[in-house]
């Protein structure tokens, strides 16, 4: 078992965004959480990827528990993330991230830079390789010298993912990948995400593209009001009751 | 690759006209007036590397510095007075100190965000004066510290001359210009510019953004401190003024003249806006109309300063020489990229 | 036991002349998030209009402080318009370093036109009024008087007046006020015009105690962002109490532990808050 979450919960002021959710990820699955607006999927996002801490509740990655550690450390140990609106380095360039990306892979510091020591090279050296290698797996090798506002919506999509990828990630968190692009780029993007799970990356997504979700993951998580209401493949989620009154009940805009 | 090359020779042949020019100026420098003042410059020009470490590459707007500043320069001043100490003890002390008390400041500091943030270090530079102005008996208040020793002599290289004062002061801008051109053009420079762009994206990323604020901090806080004792050992009588937060102004009024988060332009700023007030003499204590107009212009219409300005200027240029050329020959824009950001090593 | 008393009234002295101050403050970031840093050279540019129109034109004190008052709103409005309505979509440093370069303007200004003399608007309230065996100055009782008037007055213009709430609708949420179709830009500019006259109402008030010079407006405005960051960013009463604390504090303080000291004591309260809580003692929505 990769990670697992035992009555997660957060509140903001009096609000319950999130309530007493366990979940587990396996190894190397692709894992959806779905639900209406507001259902709590980015806030269980933000907790297991170290955002911010959760109320109550405990998390635990490889078995060792992370619920108090500072956010830099997630990504240390193992946990990439992207966000919801696509957030790059917007001063730099495509390949420019990418490499800053790596930098908690490398252990230079201050005095290795000053001396450009034989560490200072090895790492800078290892990051434009990763970068690179990166580049090519996400398919910008093309617009490697562009600023990222240069390029296209798609394009940015998979260099946040890529940016995720360079940290060398056992697990992976995409909130709504395929937001904001149309149908044939969302089909690359599934080619994508189902080709980072084949080298051995778990994937856990958040979508509200259905059709994408039922045809890529494994299995599903369904949010509702902060709350947990259903788990399973993807054929047991849309056969649910509970799943299929939570998207046409009360909540319907989904 | 090749472009490369030709980028670090092109910095290289910077750095070396610099070095040229500087070196041979009091022999070519019409009077020893001038002298006075570009070593004056020069030592401004040390913390306002500090300050655009913290600021242009960083992105914070730390307010303390003149307090830093009159920290290295009391340190350093009272070490030499009043404990005898030689310069070469009490420079690297000034500088040890200042980043202590720097580290321990940007601990607090950086727990708050935005406005905050400006606010307290602005504190911090203040109560740094005021202790400085009332603690009488250390530090003798408003009369402040009057004759400090020189730097002491090396063997036979004494400081007495002025010009051999200009040397000195020479050499420490050297190493600081070197010291942080190698740091901007390494990772960890653009870590700092990564933290700049978005904090938490860098913290996503696994990067430690408050222990690379505090490197950031700390070092730039070091190179102030140098600054505060070679300004106390130059002018040998130092006041609380020196500590003052209108002097924090000035060096932010530098930076941004010159070109924040460049290398050349706190140097740039600094000689230019030092210059231009040594030669408007006259209106000395009127200056700042000018130049507090001259700060909202600058931050509105010029956020990159001169140096900046030059930069998207001979962009523009080399993007029409490129597109002239393109038939001819067509680097990849990639490539290109990847040596510039290879930089100086 | 009359020292105490008698430092307690000093100390609300203080803490009138610094509420006014600190409101104007806190209302222009409650309204633009604009840390105004020239706002304490308004205070400077308030006193010597008043001084002036007293020494050189004769005119009543009264009438003095109002003409100082409408000067003081044009200039607000000039600011407004020349520096910060241009910098509103710049990143927040960018506020923060053009609002210290109109500051720099303004000062080296004051120094060109008026000199670097230390002046004192004629003190015509000088009467010793001694009430339960404590003597104080009419001026005194004219700062305290004139401070409460005001806040009164900003009281009943924000909640009773159309326009007032408006404002304060703005502070509470910048982007619903434009939403609902309130003319941001002239809220922006009658938020630095009734600060302005708040901030140039303290300093005739003060003129006659305290002196009128070119930097006074350098210490001032630096314990008015004290003020407002104990008592919350852009809120009202949180700055008025900031101010009266603040006052007190450094009055007490002055008499009982060490006057060479008490202008530190405002800012080491300010980083001992910020140390315990970095989002500032009232933060509103912190995350």
């Amino acid at each position: 078992m990769l990670l697992k979450t035992e009555a997660l919960t957060k509140n903001f002021g009096g609000l319950t965004a999130l309530n007493k959710v366990d979940f587990e990820i396996q190894e190397s699955e692709i894992v959806a959480i779905i639900g209406p607006n507001g259902a709590g999927k980015s806030t269980f996002f933000n907790l297991i990827s170290g955002y911010y801490p959760a109320c109550s509740g405990t998390i635990s990655f490889l078995g060792k528990d992370m619920t108090r550690t500072p956010t830099h450390e997630f990504a240390c140990r193992g946990i990439g993330r992207t966000f919801q609106t696509t957030n790059l380095f917007t001063d730099s360039t495509v390949l420019d991230n990418l490499i800053i990306g790596y930098r908690s892979k490398t252990k230079m510091g201050m005095l290795d830079a000053i001396f450009n020591t034989s560490r200072a090279r090895r790492d800078e050296g290892a990051s434009r390789e990763k970068a690179t290698e990166v580049l090519e797996f996400i398919g910008l090798t093309e617009v490697k010298g562009q600023p990222v506002g240069n390029i296209s919506q798609e394009a940015a999509k998979r260099l946040a993912i890529g940016l995720a990828l360079v940290t060398e990630p056992r697990l992976l968190l995409l909130d709504e990948p395929a937001a904001g692009v149309n149908h044939g780029e969302t089909n690359e993007l599934a080619k994508l995400i189902k080709k980072i799970q084949q080298t051995g990356t778990t994937v856990c997504l958040i979508e509200h593209k259905v059709q994408m979700v039922m045809n890529l993951a494994h299995r599903i998580m369904v949010l509702n009001y902060g709350s947990k209401i259903a788990e399973g493949t993807p054929k047991e989620i849309s056969n649910n009751e509970r799943v299929i009154e939570a998207y046409l009940g009360g909540t319907a805009h989904a | 690759m090749l472009d490369g090359m030709k980028k670090s020779n092109a910095k290289l042949i910077a750095y070396g006209g610099f070095l040229a020019v500087a070196i041979a100026f009091p022999f070519i420098s019409p009077n020893r007036y001038y002298l006075t003042v570009v070593t004056l410059g020069f030592i401004y020009a040390i913390a306002v590397y500090g300050l655009n470490l913290i600021v242009g590459y960083l992105g914070q707007l730390s307010l303390a510095q003149a307090g830093f500043f009159g920290l290295g320069a009391y340190v350093s001043g009272l070490l030499s007075l009043k404990l005898h100490l030689s310069f070469w003890i009490s420079l690297p002390m000034a500088a040890v100190v200042t980043t202590l008390v720097a580290l321990l400041v940007g601990l607090i500091s950086f727990r708050t965000r935005g406005h905050y943030f400006v606010i307290f270090t602005l504190c911090i530079g203040v109560i740094i004066n005021l202790v400085i102005e009332k603690w009488d008996d250390l530090t003798g208040g408003v009369r402040g510290l009057i004759g400090i020793p020189r730097p002491t002599s090396i063997g036979p290289i004494d400081f007495i001359s002025l010009e051999s004062q200009y040397y000195l002061v020479l050499f420490f801008l050297s190493l600081t210009i070197f010291v942080m051109s190698q740091i901007a053009s390494s990772l960890v420079g653009r870590t700092f510019k990564s933290i700049r762009n978005s904090e938490e994206l860098a913290a996503t990323l696994g990067i430690n953004v408050m222990r690379n604020k505090l490197l950031a901090f700390g070092i730039a806080a070091f190179f102030t401190g140098i600054a505060g004792a070679l300004f106390a050992g130059y002018i040998r009588f130092i006041g609380p003024d020196i500590s003052n937060p209108h002097l924090t102004f000035e060096f932010l009024l530098f930076l941004l003249i010159g070109g924040q988060a460049t290398i050349a332009g706190p140097l740039v700023g600094t000689l230019i806006a030092t210059g231009l007030t040594e030669s408007l003499q006259f209106m000395q204590e009127y200056r700042m109309v000018v130049f507090g107009a001259l700060l909202i212009i600058i931050v509105k219409f010029f956020p990159g300063g001169l140096v900046g300005a030059a930069m998207k200027l001979k962009t523009k240029i080399e993007k029409r020489m490129n597109k002239a050329n393109k038939s001819v020959n067509a680097p990849s824009k990639g490539e290109n990229h990847a040596a510039k950001n290879r930089g100086f090593n | 036991m009359n020292l105490l008393i008698q430092q307690t009234v000093n100390g609300l002295t203080l803490g009138s002349i610094y509420c006014l101050v600190a409101l104007g403050l806190t209302l222009i970031y409650g309204i633009m998030e604009v840390p105004n840093f020239a706002h304490g050279h308004l205070y400077m540019v308030g006193g010597y209009v008043t001084f002036f129109m007293m020494t050189l034109y004769g005119l009543n004190y009264w009438v003095s402080a109002i003409i100082s008052g409408i000067v003081l709103a044009v200039l607000g409005i000039l600011l407004e318009r020349l520096v910060f309505n241009p910098m509103r979509n710049s990143p927040s440093s960018n506020k923060f370093i053009a609002a210290v370069g109109a500051m720099l303007f303004l000062e080296a200004s004051a120094r060109v036109l008026w000199g670097s003399d230390f002046r004192s608007i004629p003190a015509i309230y000088d009467n010793v009024v001694v009430m339960g065996g404590v003597r104080l100055t009419e001026q005194r009782l004219i700062i305290i008087a004139g401070a409460v008037i005001l806040m009164v007055a900003l009281y009943v213009f924000i909640k009773h007046t159309m326009i007032g709430s408006t404002i304060e609708a703005m502070a509470q949420n910048r982007d619903g006020a434009s939403l609902v179709g309130i003319d941001v830009n002239r809220v922006a500019m009658l938020t630095f015009a009734v600060a302005s006259i708040l901030a140039s109402a303290a300093a005739s008030l003060a003129g006659p105690i305290f002196l009128v010079y070119p930097g006074m407006g350098s210490l001032i405005i630096m314990k008015a962002f004290v003020i407002i960051v104990i008592g919350g960013m852009g809120s009202i009463p949180g700055a008025v109490l900031g101010s009266f604390i603040l006052g007190l504090t450094e009055s007490l303080g002055a008499t009982y532990l060490s006057s060479n000291y008490k202008d530190v004591v405002a800012f080491a309260i300010l980083v001992l808050i910020l140390s315990i809580k970095p989002s500032g003692l009232f933060a509103k929505g912190a995350r």
